[in-house]
């Protein structure tokens, strides 16, 4: 099947999804990100890469973290970067989606960052681009809906790889709220592209995805089991606001037996690091003397975070089009 | 064309440049070459600063129509530029396309008192305004845009310079 993302050399044209992405350029993002995190320490933290470029964040739905990386990232790559906060202009006022891109494109856009609640709302705008001869405008996936977080994916590859260098030998564990994570979905994905051969889900029923088990992963209804040995445990956000429904009984009872304590840390290996996609939940996934602990990477992956999404969007600008 | 001993050049270019050298004299090689012959001048000058290493990737003037070069490598200065005198080294000087993108990117570092340019071989072509202070040999003909030369090195540092057909 083609795939949407690369062009006809199988270049990216659009990063979606982590889903499909060849290995080989999965390795090409984690490794062109290394040198951008060099940039951090010049006094001019700046390069030109992508001068006279306009990058539209188009977030549909709230965020700080991801719409800040990646508006430092454009800056630092000299991108002229537009922040629309669309929940709150046009299309309160009624205005499609498809309309929102088109009058963005009038405007010159060379890239579109989008955050959306439903899932696929990023390829839809590529397929548009693509059906009106737009193909050298680039979309960049920052979550959407359940479906996927690629960028997320990948800072944690980078994350991982940095810590850990080689994939093919680790036990990761990833923790919690599955259902909802699209998170989750992308770091699966890439976890299993990169060869690493034991991937467990850790997380009561009801917070699972059915079928889970198909995506190649180990799954672990108690944590303790679960964390036996891991050398990565990647936690994840309890996602009050997209549950209804009596998924849970509380956040302390939540807590109590899912919460990662540096007791139940004391059963991965000695040096297994502890992610966690932010924002945090203290005391609710995560307790906080494990949160700020030695084994914890969660600030460092906010900042290798900057250089990936730096990769990515001069990975992408780089391409002319499909049609090349 | 001659064949180019990469070694003597090498000798000639130490020569030439041992005068003009103070021990605080700092040397930014260009990635893949320019950082082996950083390496190999900075110990037979004898030289204090670490050198450095500059991957233009980021800088170059062509990223419009070509894209990201695959694998950039990582810029490493290693010294405070601010009032350096540095000398940027390439093994191969030919449109000056190179040169000036890492004259832009060493400024992003700090101000630099000095800058020199250092290479082995000349092979004309120039398309910018810009010619090396230490040159071990300028090709009396141009190379033609159908051939490039190419440092190597061997496992003990040994140089030598190849011609092949771009």
């Amino acid at each position: 099947m083609h795939n949407p993302q690369l062009n006809k050399h199988g270049e990216l044209q659009h990063l979606l999804t982590i889903d499909g992405l060849p290995r080989d350029v999965i390795t090409a993002i984690l490794d062109t990100a290394a040198p951008f995190t060099e940039v951090a320490e010049r006094e001019v933290k700046k390069l030109p890469l992508l001068r006279g470029k306009s990058i539209f964040n188009l977030f549909f739905e709230n965020s700080t973290r991801t719409r800040t990386t990646f508006e430092i990232a454009a800056k630092r790559l000299s991108a002229d970067v537009v922040n629309l906060n669309v929940s709150t202009s046009s299309t309160a006022k009624g205005e499609s989606l498809l309309d929102t891109v088109d009058n963005l494109c009038a405007m010159q856009a060379d890239m579109f960052v989008v955050r959306h609640a439903a899932s696929g709302a990023p390829f839809l705008i590529a397929q548009h681009l693509l059906a009106t001869g737009r193909d050298h405008i680039h979309v960049v996936n920052a979550g959407d809906g359940r479906h996927a977080h690629p960028t997320q994916g990948l800072l944690d590859m980078y994350t991982i790889r940095h810590y850990k260098r080689d994939f093919t030998n680790l036990t990761v564990a990833i923790v919690g709220d599955v259902l909802h994570s699209r998170v989750a979905r992308s770091q699966i994905s890439a976890l299993t592209t990169l060869g690493v051969p034991e991937v467990r889900v850790i997380g009561p029923k009801t917070l699972l995805p059915t079928e889970v088990e198909r995506m190649g992963v180990r799954v672990f209804h108690d944590i303790r089991e679960g964390l036996k040995g891991v050398d990565v445990v990647m936690m994840l956000r309890l996602q009050n606001e997209r549950m209804n429904g009596a998924l849970l009984p509380t956040p302390q009872e939540y807590y109590k037996v899912w919460g990662l304590t540096a007791e139940k840390l004391a059963l991965a290996k000695p040096d297994a690091i502890v992610m966690h996609p932010g924002p945090m939940n203290r005391g609710v996934e995560i307790d906080s003397s494990v949160a700020d602990g030695t084994q914890a990477v969660i600030l460092p992956q906010v900042t290798f975070g900057i250089a990936v999404r730096m990769a990515v969007m001069s990975m992408l600008a780089g391409q002319q089009g499909s049609n090349k | 064309m001659q064949k180019l001993d990469a070694e003597a050049l090498f000798q000639t270019l130490v020569e030439q440049m041992r005068p003009h050298v103070t021990p605080d004299t700092a040397l930014v090689g260009i990635h893949t070459g320019g950082v082996w012959l950083a390496e190999r001048l900075h110990q037979a000058l004898g030289l204090k600063q670490p050198p450095g290493s500059i991957d233009v990737s980021f800088y170059r003037d062509d990223f419009g129509s070509k894209g990201l070069h695959p694998q950039p490598k990582r810029t490493e200065i290693p010294f405070d530029v601010e009032g350096a005198h540095v000398i940027i080294v390439d093994d191969v000087l030919y449109t000056g396309r190179t040169t000036r993108a890492a004259i832009n990117e060493l400024f992003d570092f700090g101000r630099p008192a000095r800058v020199d340019l250092a290479v082995l071989v000349d092979r004309g072509g120039r398309e910018l305004p810009i010619a090396a202070r230490y040159c071990a040999l300028t090709l009396p003909q141009p190379l033609p845009a159908s051939q490039n030369l190419q440092l190597e090195t061997d496992a003990a540092g040994a140089l030598t310079l190849r011609l092949i057909d771009a």
